[in-house]
Order: structure tokens, then C-alpha cells, then sequence
């Protein structure tokens, strides 16, 4: 396990039709330190997405580097996507067990399902969970793969307050018991707060980083939401930049 | 006043037959047997083997080419799918392939390659696959990209991708291509039969029709209209009631 650097000098979507050329994200650099949980906080439509993609190795059309440690080798990247893109033709434990290597054992996803509360789904197809539930079982199936990097994309957007709330502090559970360097993405500040070590604050298109704030805020004082909207008063204080993004 | 479910289907074969019998004694032809003539007609070509081996036959011939079809239409249906450039060149062939008319297919493939078996199943086959590659390509053009992404980030593999990821998204095009195809094939063969081959319900019933043999004609037409059915009930609905137990 070592430190990842992402490095994107330009990401620029080519002109189609009567769209001009569009530069999303220029001079973006961002290194975590392994184990650590980030945040990337900025408006809706800054590239946050395009981002992870990059990150995850689905877009290679950029000027740049990832890079992951000093491997040559792919890095191992779960992904958690803004929809939960299960198969909805494969029951919740097929779903995580196909993104396996054969060579895993199932012991990982019974105790990946017991943490999250989805032992009794597990045989149930995706088309009859509810939003919350698939939104988890896509979390398991990232976790599951004992991944280097974890990139989450929003995954709690469209949940109600309590549901998310919910799924969080589950989230949190399992990332105690597992931890892994956490790239996540989000524009709920508060959200952002409860989760993450460091927060880091992107600006509009063409994105870069603002700035880059650790959250000093122990991992047993997260329960506590007088604490959280403290921090989050002062952070909107003292950067009053931030709010703009918001 | 509600009729049970499965009272409706008999109450119209019954009315179908009805219909059939009174049309048949008002007009009291050759041309236009009964019910119970074609029955009897149907029970003795079936005793002296003649159906069976016949319909036994064509539904071989039938077996062969819509296998052929069907793989060499996914194959090429899922590729030109894939690769808009391919798609691009290969249109043209397909809308050239599509629009042949299939007595013209039939004709050529006996004038090029003789009067053989061959010749039969391909001239079947070359009729039948331009319509699954364009269903299939249709298909694969509306693959689910989030899908494809969430298979490639996580590192499926080709072979996993394909049996999970894709194979169940073609499924219902599939099964389209499955239902027109055994239509399509059926009426085709007949006449590749009637054309160049000594056996086989083309053969026969163009035998019929030279001995004005109407009562021999709509038994074998039963016999096959039967098959195709019992194809249906225990082959299709049972592999699109699997594919489907997923839906809520």
C-alpha cells in the first residue's frame, strides 16, 4: 500500500456538432496518503465525475498521471457509482460475488453483509430492494474486492435524510473495520464533514483545487451533530470562498 | 356472466371448427373438405409414416439452419454493435442481403451449387440471418454504457461481461429474433423444398397440389402448425419465463 498522486495537467471534451471544445478540469493535483478518507466538495457540473472516471480508468483521454505508489501495475480501484449500477438479473449476492476473483472466499461477503444489515437480501434480486438498500450493496460490492483506492461518486444523492444518515454511519462502520484510502465525492457539505479526514474544495469548471482542509474532528466526536454544524459555521467563516461552491 | 380463463382458447377452437364445418357442408367441394375428413386424412398419412418422416425432415432442415443463422447472426450482430466503423462499411451489404427476395436467394443457390442439401440450408440461412444481425446489432447499440463501465472498473473480463453484463440485455432480442425467425424459416423452407428437394412438407405439398389433394394439404399444415406451437409452450415461454424471474 502506498501514497497516490493524481496529477491532470487538462481533461478537454473535443467539440461535437454546435457544443465548442470544453475544458473541465486544468492543473489539478492531489496526493493522499494511504488509509485517509477525502472528500472532494465543489458545485454540480465542476467535473467532479469526469474526475473519477479518469481516476478509475474508464477515460484515458486526458494529459496527466495517476499515479498509485511506485507500481507500474494497475492499481486495484472500487468503485461506488451515483446509481448503484447493480445487474438487475443477478440476485445481491451474485452482484458482489461477480466482481470478485474467483479466488475469494464468501466468508468476506457474509461478514460485508452482516456489517451493512443485508444478510436476509442477499438472495433478492436489485429490481426489489429499496434505493438505500442497493445504494449499500453497491458499498459492499467496492469493499468487497479489498480495493487500494475506493472512489465514491455521491452515493448517498437522492436518499432521504434519515436513510442517508443511515447508510453513513454504516459506511463509517465498515471503513473502521477496513480501512482504505477513500476518494469521495459530494456537494453536502455536511456529508462531507461526518465522513471525511481531509476536505478538499473544488471550483467550477475548468476545476482545480481551492483548498485543502483538514477536519480536525476525531472519529468518535462524528456522532455528535452540535459538534458538526460547529465546525461547519467556522469553516464558512473562515473561508467564506466555500460558500459560493455550495 | 365471467367464462374461466382457460374456457376461452377452447371456446374458440370450437368456434373455429364450427365455423370451418358449416362452411365446408354449405359448399360442399372437393376443394373444401371437413373437419373429420382432414382428421381422417391426418390419422392415416400418420399411420403410414409418410407425415412424421416428411415433417421429420423439414423440421431437420429447419433445426440446422435456424442454428446456423443464429449463431453467425449474433456473432456479427454483437460485432457490428460494437464497432461503429465496421457498422458503417457492412450497412450497405445488410440493406442489399435484407431486400433480396428469397425465391431469388433460393434460385441462385441452386443454380451455383446444384440441387444438393447444402444448397438448401443455405439458401435458408442467407435468407434468415440478415434479419438477426440487424436485430442483435440493434440490440447491442442499446447496451446499458453505465452497465459496461461498472464491468470494466471493476475488471469483468470478456468472458464475464459477456455472459452477465450483455447476454442478458440481449435476451429480449434474442427471443424476437427466435419467434420471426422460426416464422420466417418455416415458410422459406417450403419453398427451397418445392424447388429442389425429393422429400420434405415442401415436396409433399406440392405433390398435393398437383392431385388437387386439399384434404392431405391442411393435414400436414396442422401437423406443422402443431409442432411450431408445442415449440412454444414448453421450449420459448418456459427459457423467457427464466429470463424474466428477475422483474419485479
Amino acid at each position: 500500500m502506498s501514497d497516490i498522486h493524481i496529477r491532470i495537467n487538462h481533461k478537454t471534451y473535443p467539440a461535437v456538432g454546435q457544443a465548442h471544445a470544453h475544458t473541465v478540469i486544468a492543473d489539478f493535483d492531489l496526493r493522499l496518503a494511504t488509509g485517509e478518507f477525502i472528500c472532494l466538495v465543489g458545485p454540480s457540473g465542476c467535473g467532479k465525475t469526469t474526475l473519477l472516471n479518469i481516476v478509475a480508468g474508464l477515460d484515458t483521454a486526458f494529459a496527466g498521471q495517476i499515479q498509485v505508489g511506485n507500481a507500474q501495475a494497475q492499481p486495484k480501484i472500487g468503485c461506488v457509482f451515483q446509481n448503484p449500477r447493480l445487474l438487475p438479473w443477478r440476485t445481491v449476492r451474485e452482484n458482489i460475488e461477480l466482481a470478485l476473483s474467483s479466488a475469494a472466499t464468501p466468508a468476506i461477503i457474509d461478514t460485508l453483509l452482516e456489517v451493512m444489515q443485508l444478510t436476509d437480501s442477499q438472495h433478492a434480486y436489485p429490481e426489489r430492494l429499496s434505493l438505500g438498500m442497493s445504494r449499500r450493496v453497491a458499498i459492499i460490492r467496492a469493499f468487497a474486492i479489498d480495493p487500494e483506492l475506493l472512489l465514491m461518486d455521491e452515493p448517498f444523492v437522492s436518499l432521504d435524510g434519515k436513510t442517508a444518515r443511515q447508510v453513513r454511519e454504516l459506511l463509517l462502520t465498515l471503513w473502521q473495520q477496513r480501512p482504505h484510502t477513500v476518494l469521495f465525492v459530494t456537494h453536502d457539505l455536511r456529508e462531507a464533514i461526518a465522513l471525511a479526514d481531509r476536505l478538499v474544495f473544488l471550483s467550477a469548471a475548468p476545476m482545480r483545487v481551492i483548498s485543502d482542509i483538514s477536519v480536525p474532528l476525531a472519529r468518535s466526536e462524528r456522532h455528535d451533530e452540535g459538534l458538526l454544524e460547529a465546525f461547519r459555521q467556522q469553516l464558512l467563516h473562515d473561508y467564506p470562498a466555500i460558500k459560493q461552491l455550495l | 356472466m365471467t367464462i374461466p380463463k382457460h374456457f376461452l382458447p377452447a371456446l374458440s377452437a370450437l368456434a373455429f371448427l364450427g365455423l370451418w364445418q358449416g362452411l365446408a357442408v354449405s359448399v360442399d367441394s372437393n376443394t373444401l373438405p371437413t373437419p373429420s375428413v382432414v382428421a381422417k386424412v391426418f390419422w392415416l398419412a400418420c399411420v403410414s409414416g409418410q407425415l412424421p418422416l416428411h415433417l421429420g425432415v423439414t423440421l431437420l432442415r429447419l433445426l440446422v439452419s435456424f442454428t446456423v443463422a443464429m449463431c453467425l447472426g449474433c456473432a456479427i450482430g454483437i460485432v457490428l454493435g460494437r464497432n461503429k466503423q465496421l457498422d458503417a462499411f457492412f450497412d450497405n451489404w445488410l440493406v442489399i442481403f435484407l431486400n433480396v427476395p428469397a425465391l431469388v436467394t433460393i434460385i441462385l443457390c441452386y443454380v451455383w451449387f446444384g440441387l444438393v442439401e447444402s444448397a438448401a440450408i443455405l439458401a435458408v440461412v442467407i435468407n434468415k440471418l440478415p434479419n438477426v444481425v440487424v436485430t442483435i446489432r440493434e440490440g447491442t447499440r442499446m447496451l446499458d454504457q453505465d452497465l459496461l463501465d461498472m464491468a470494466r472498473s471493476f475488471r469483468f473480463g470478456r468472458r464475464k461481461t459477456l455472459v452477465h453484463v450483455i447476454w442478458p440485455q440481449l435476451h429480449p432480442y434474442l427471443m424476437a429474433a427466435t419467434r420471426s425467425g422460426l416464422a420466417l424459416i418455416w415458410k422459406i423452407i417450403l419453398v427451397v423444398e418445392l424447388l429442389g428437394r425429393s422429400n420434405g412438407m415442401g415436396y409433399q405439398l406440392h405433390l398435393f397440389f398437383q392431385l388437387f389433394d386439399v384434404a392431405s394439404i391442411l393435414a400436414y399444415t396442422i401437423a406443422f402448425v402443431t409442432v411450431i406451437q408445442l415449440l412454444e409452450w414448453w421450449v420459448l415461454r418456459p427459457l423467457d419465463h427464466k429470463a424474466q424471474r428477475w422483474r419485479r
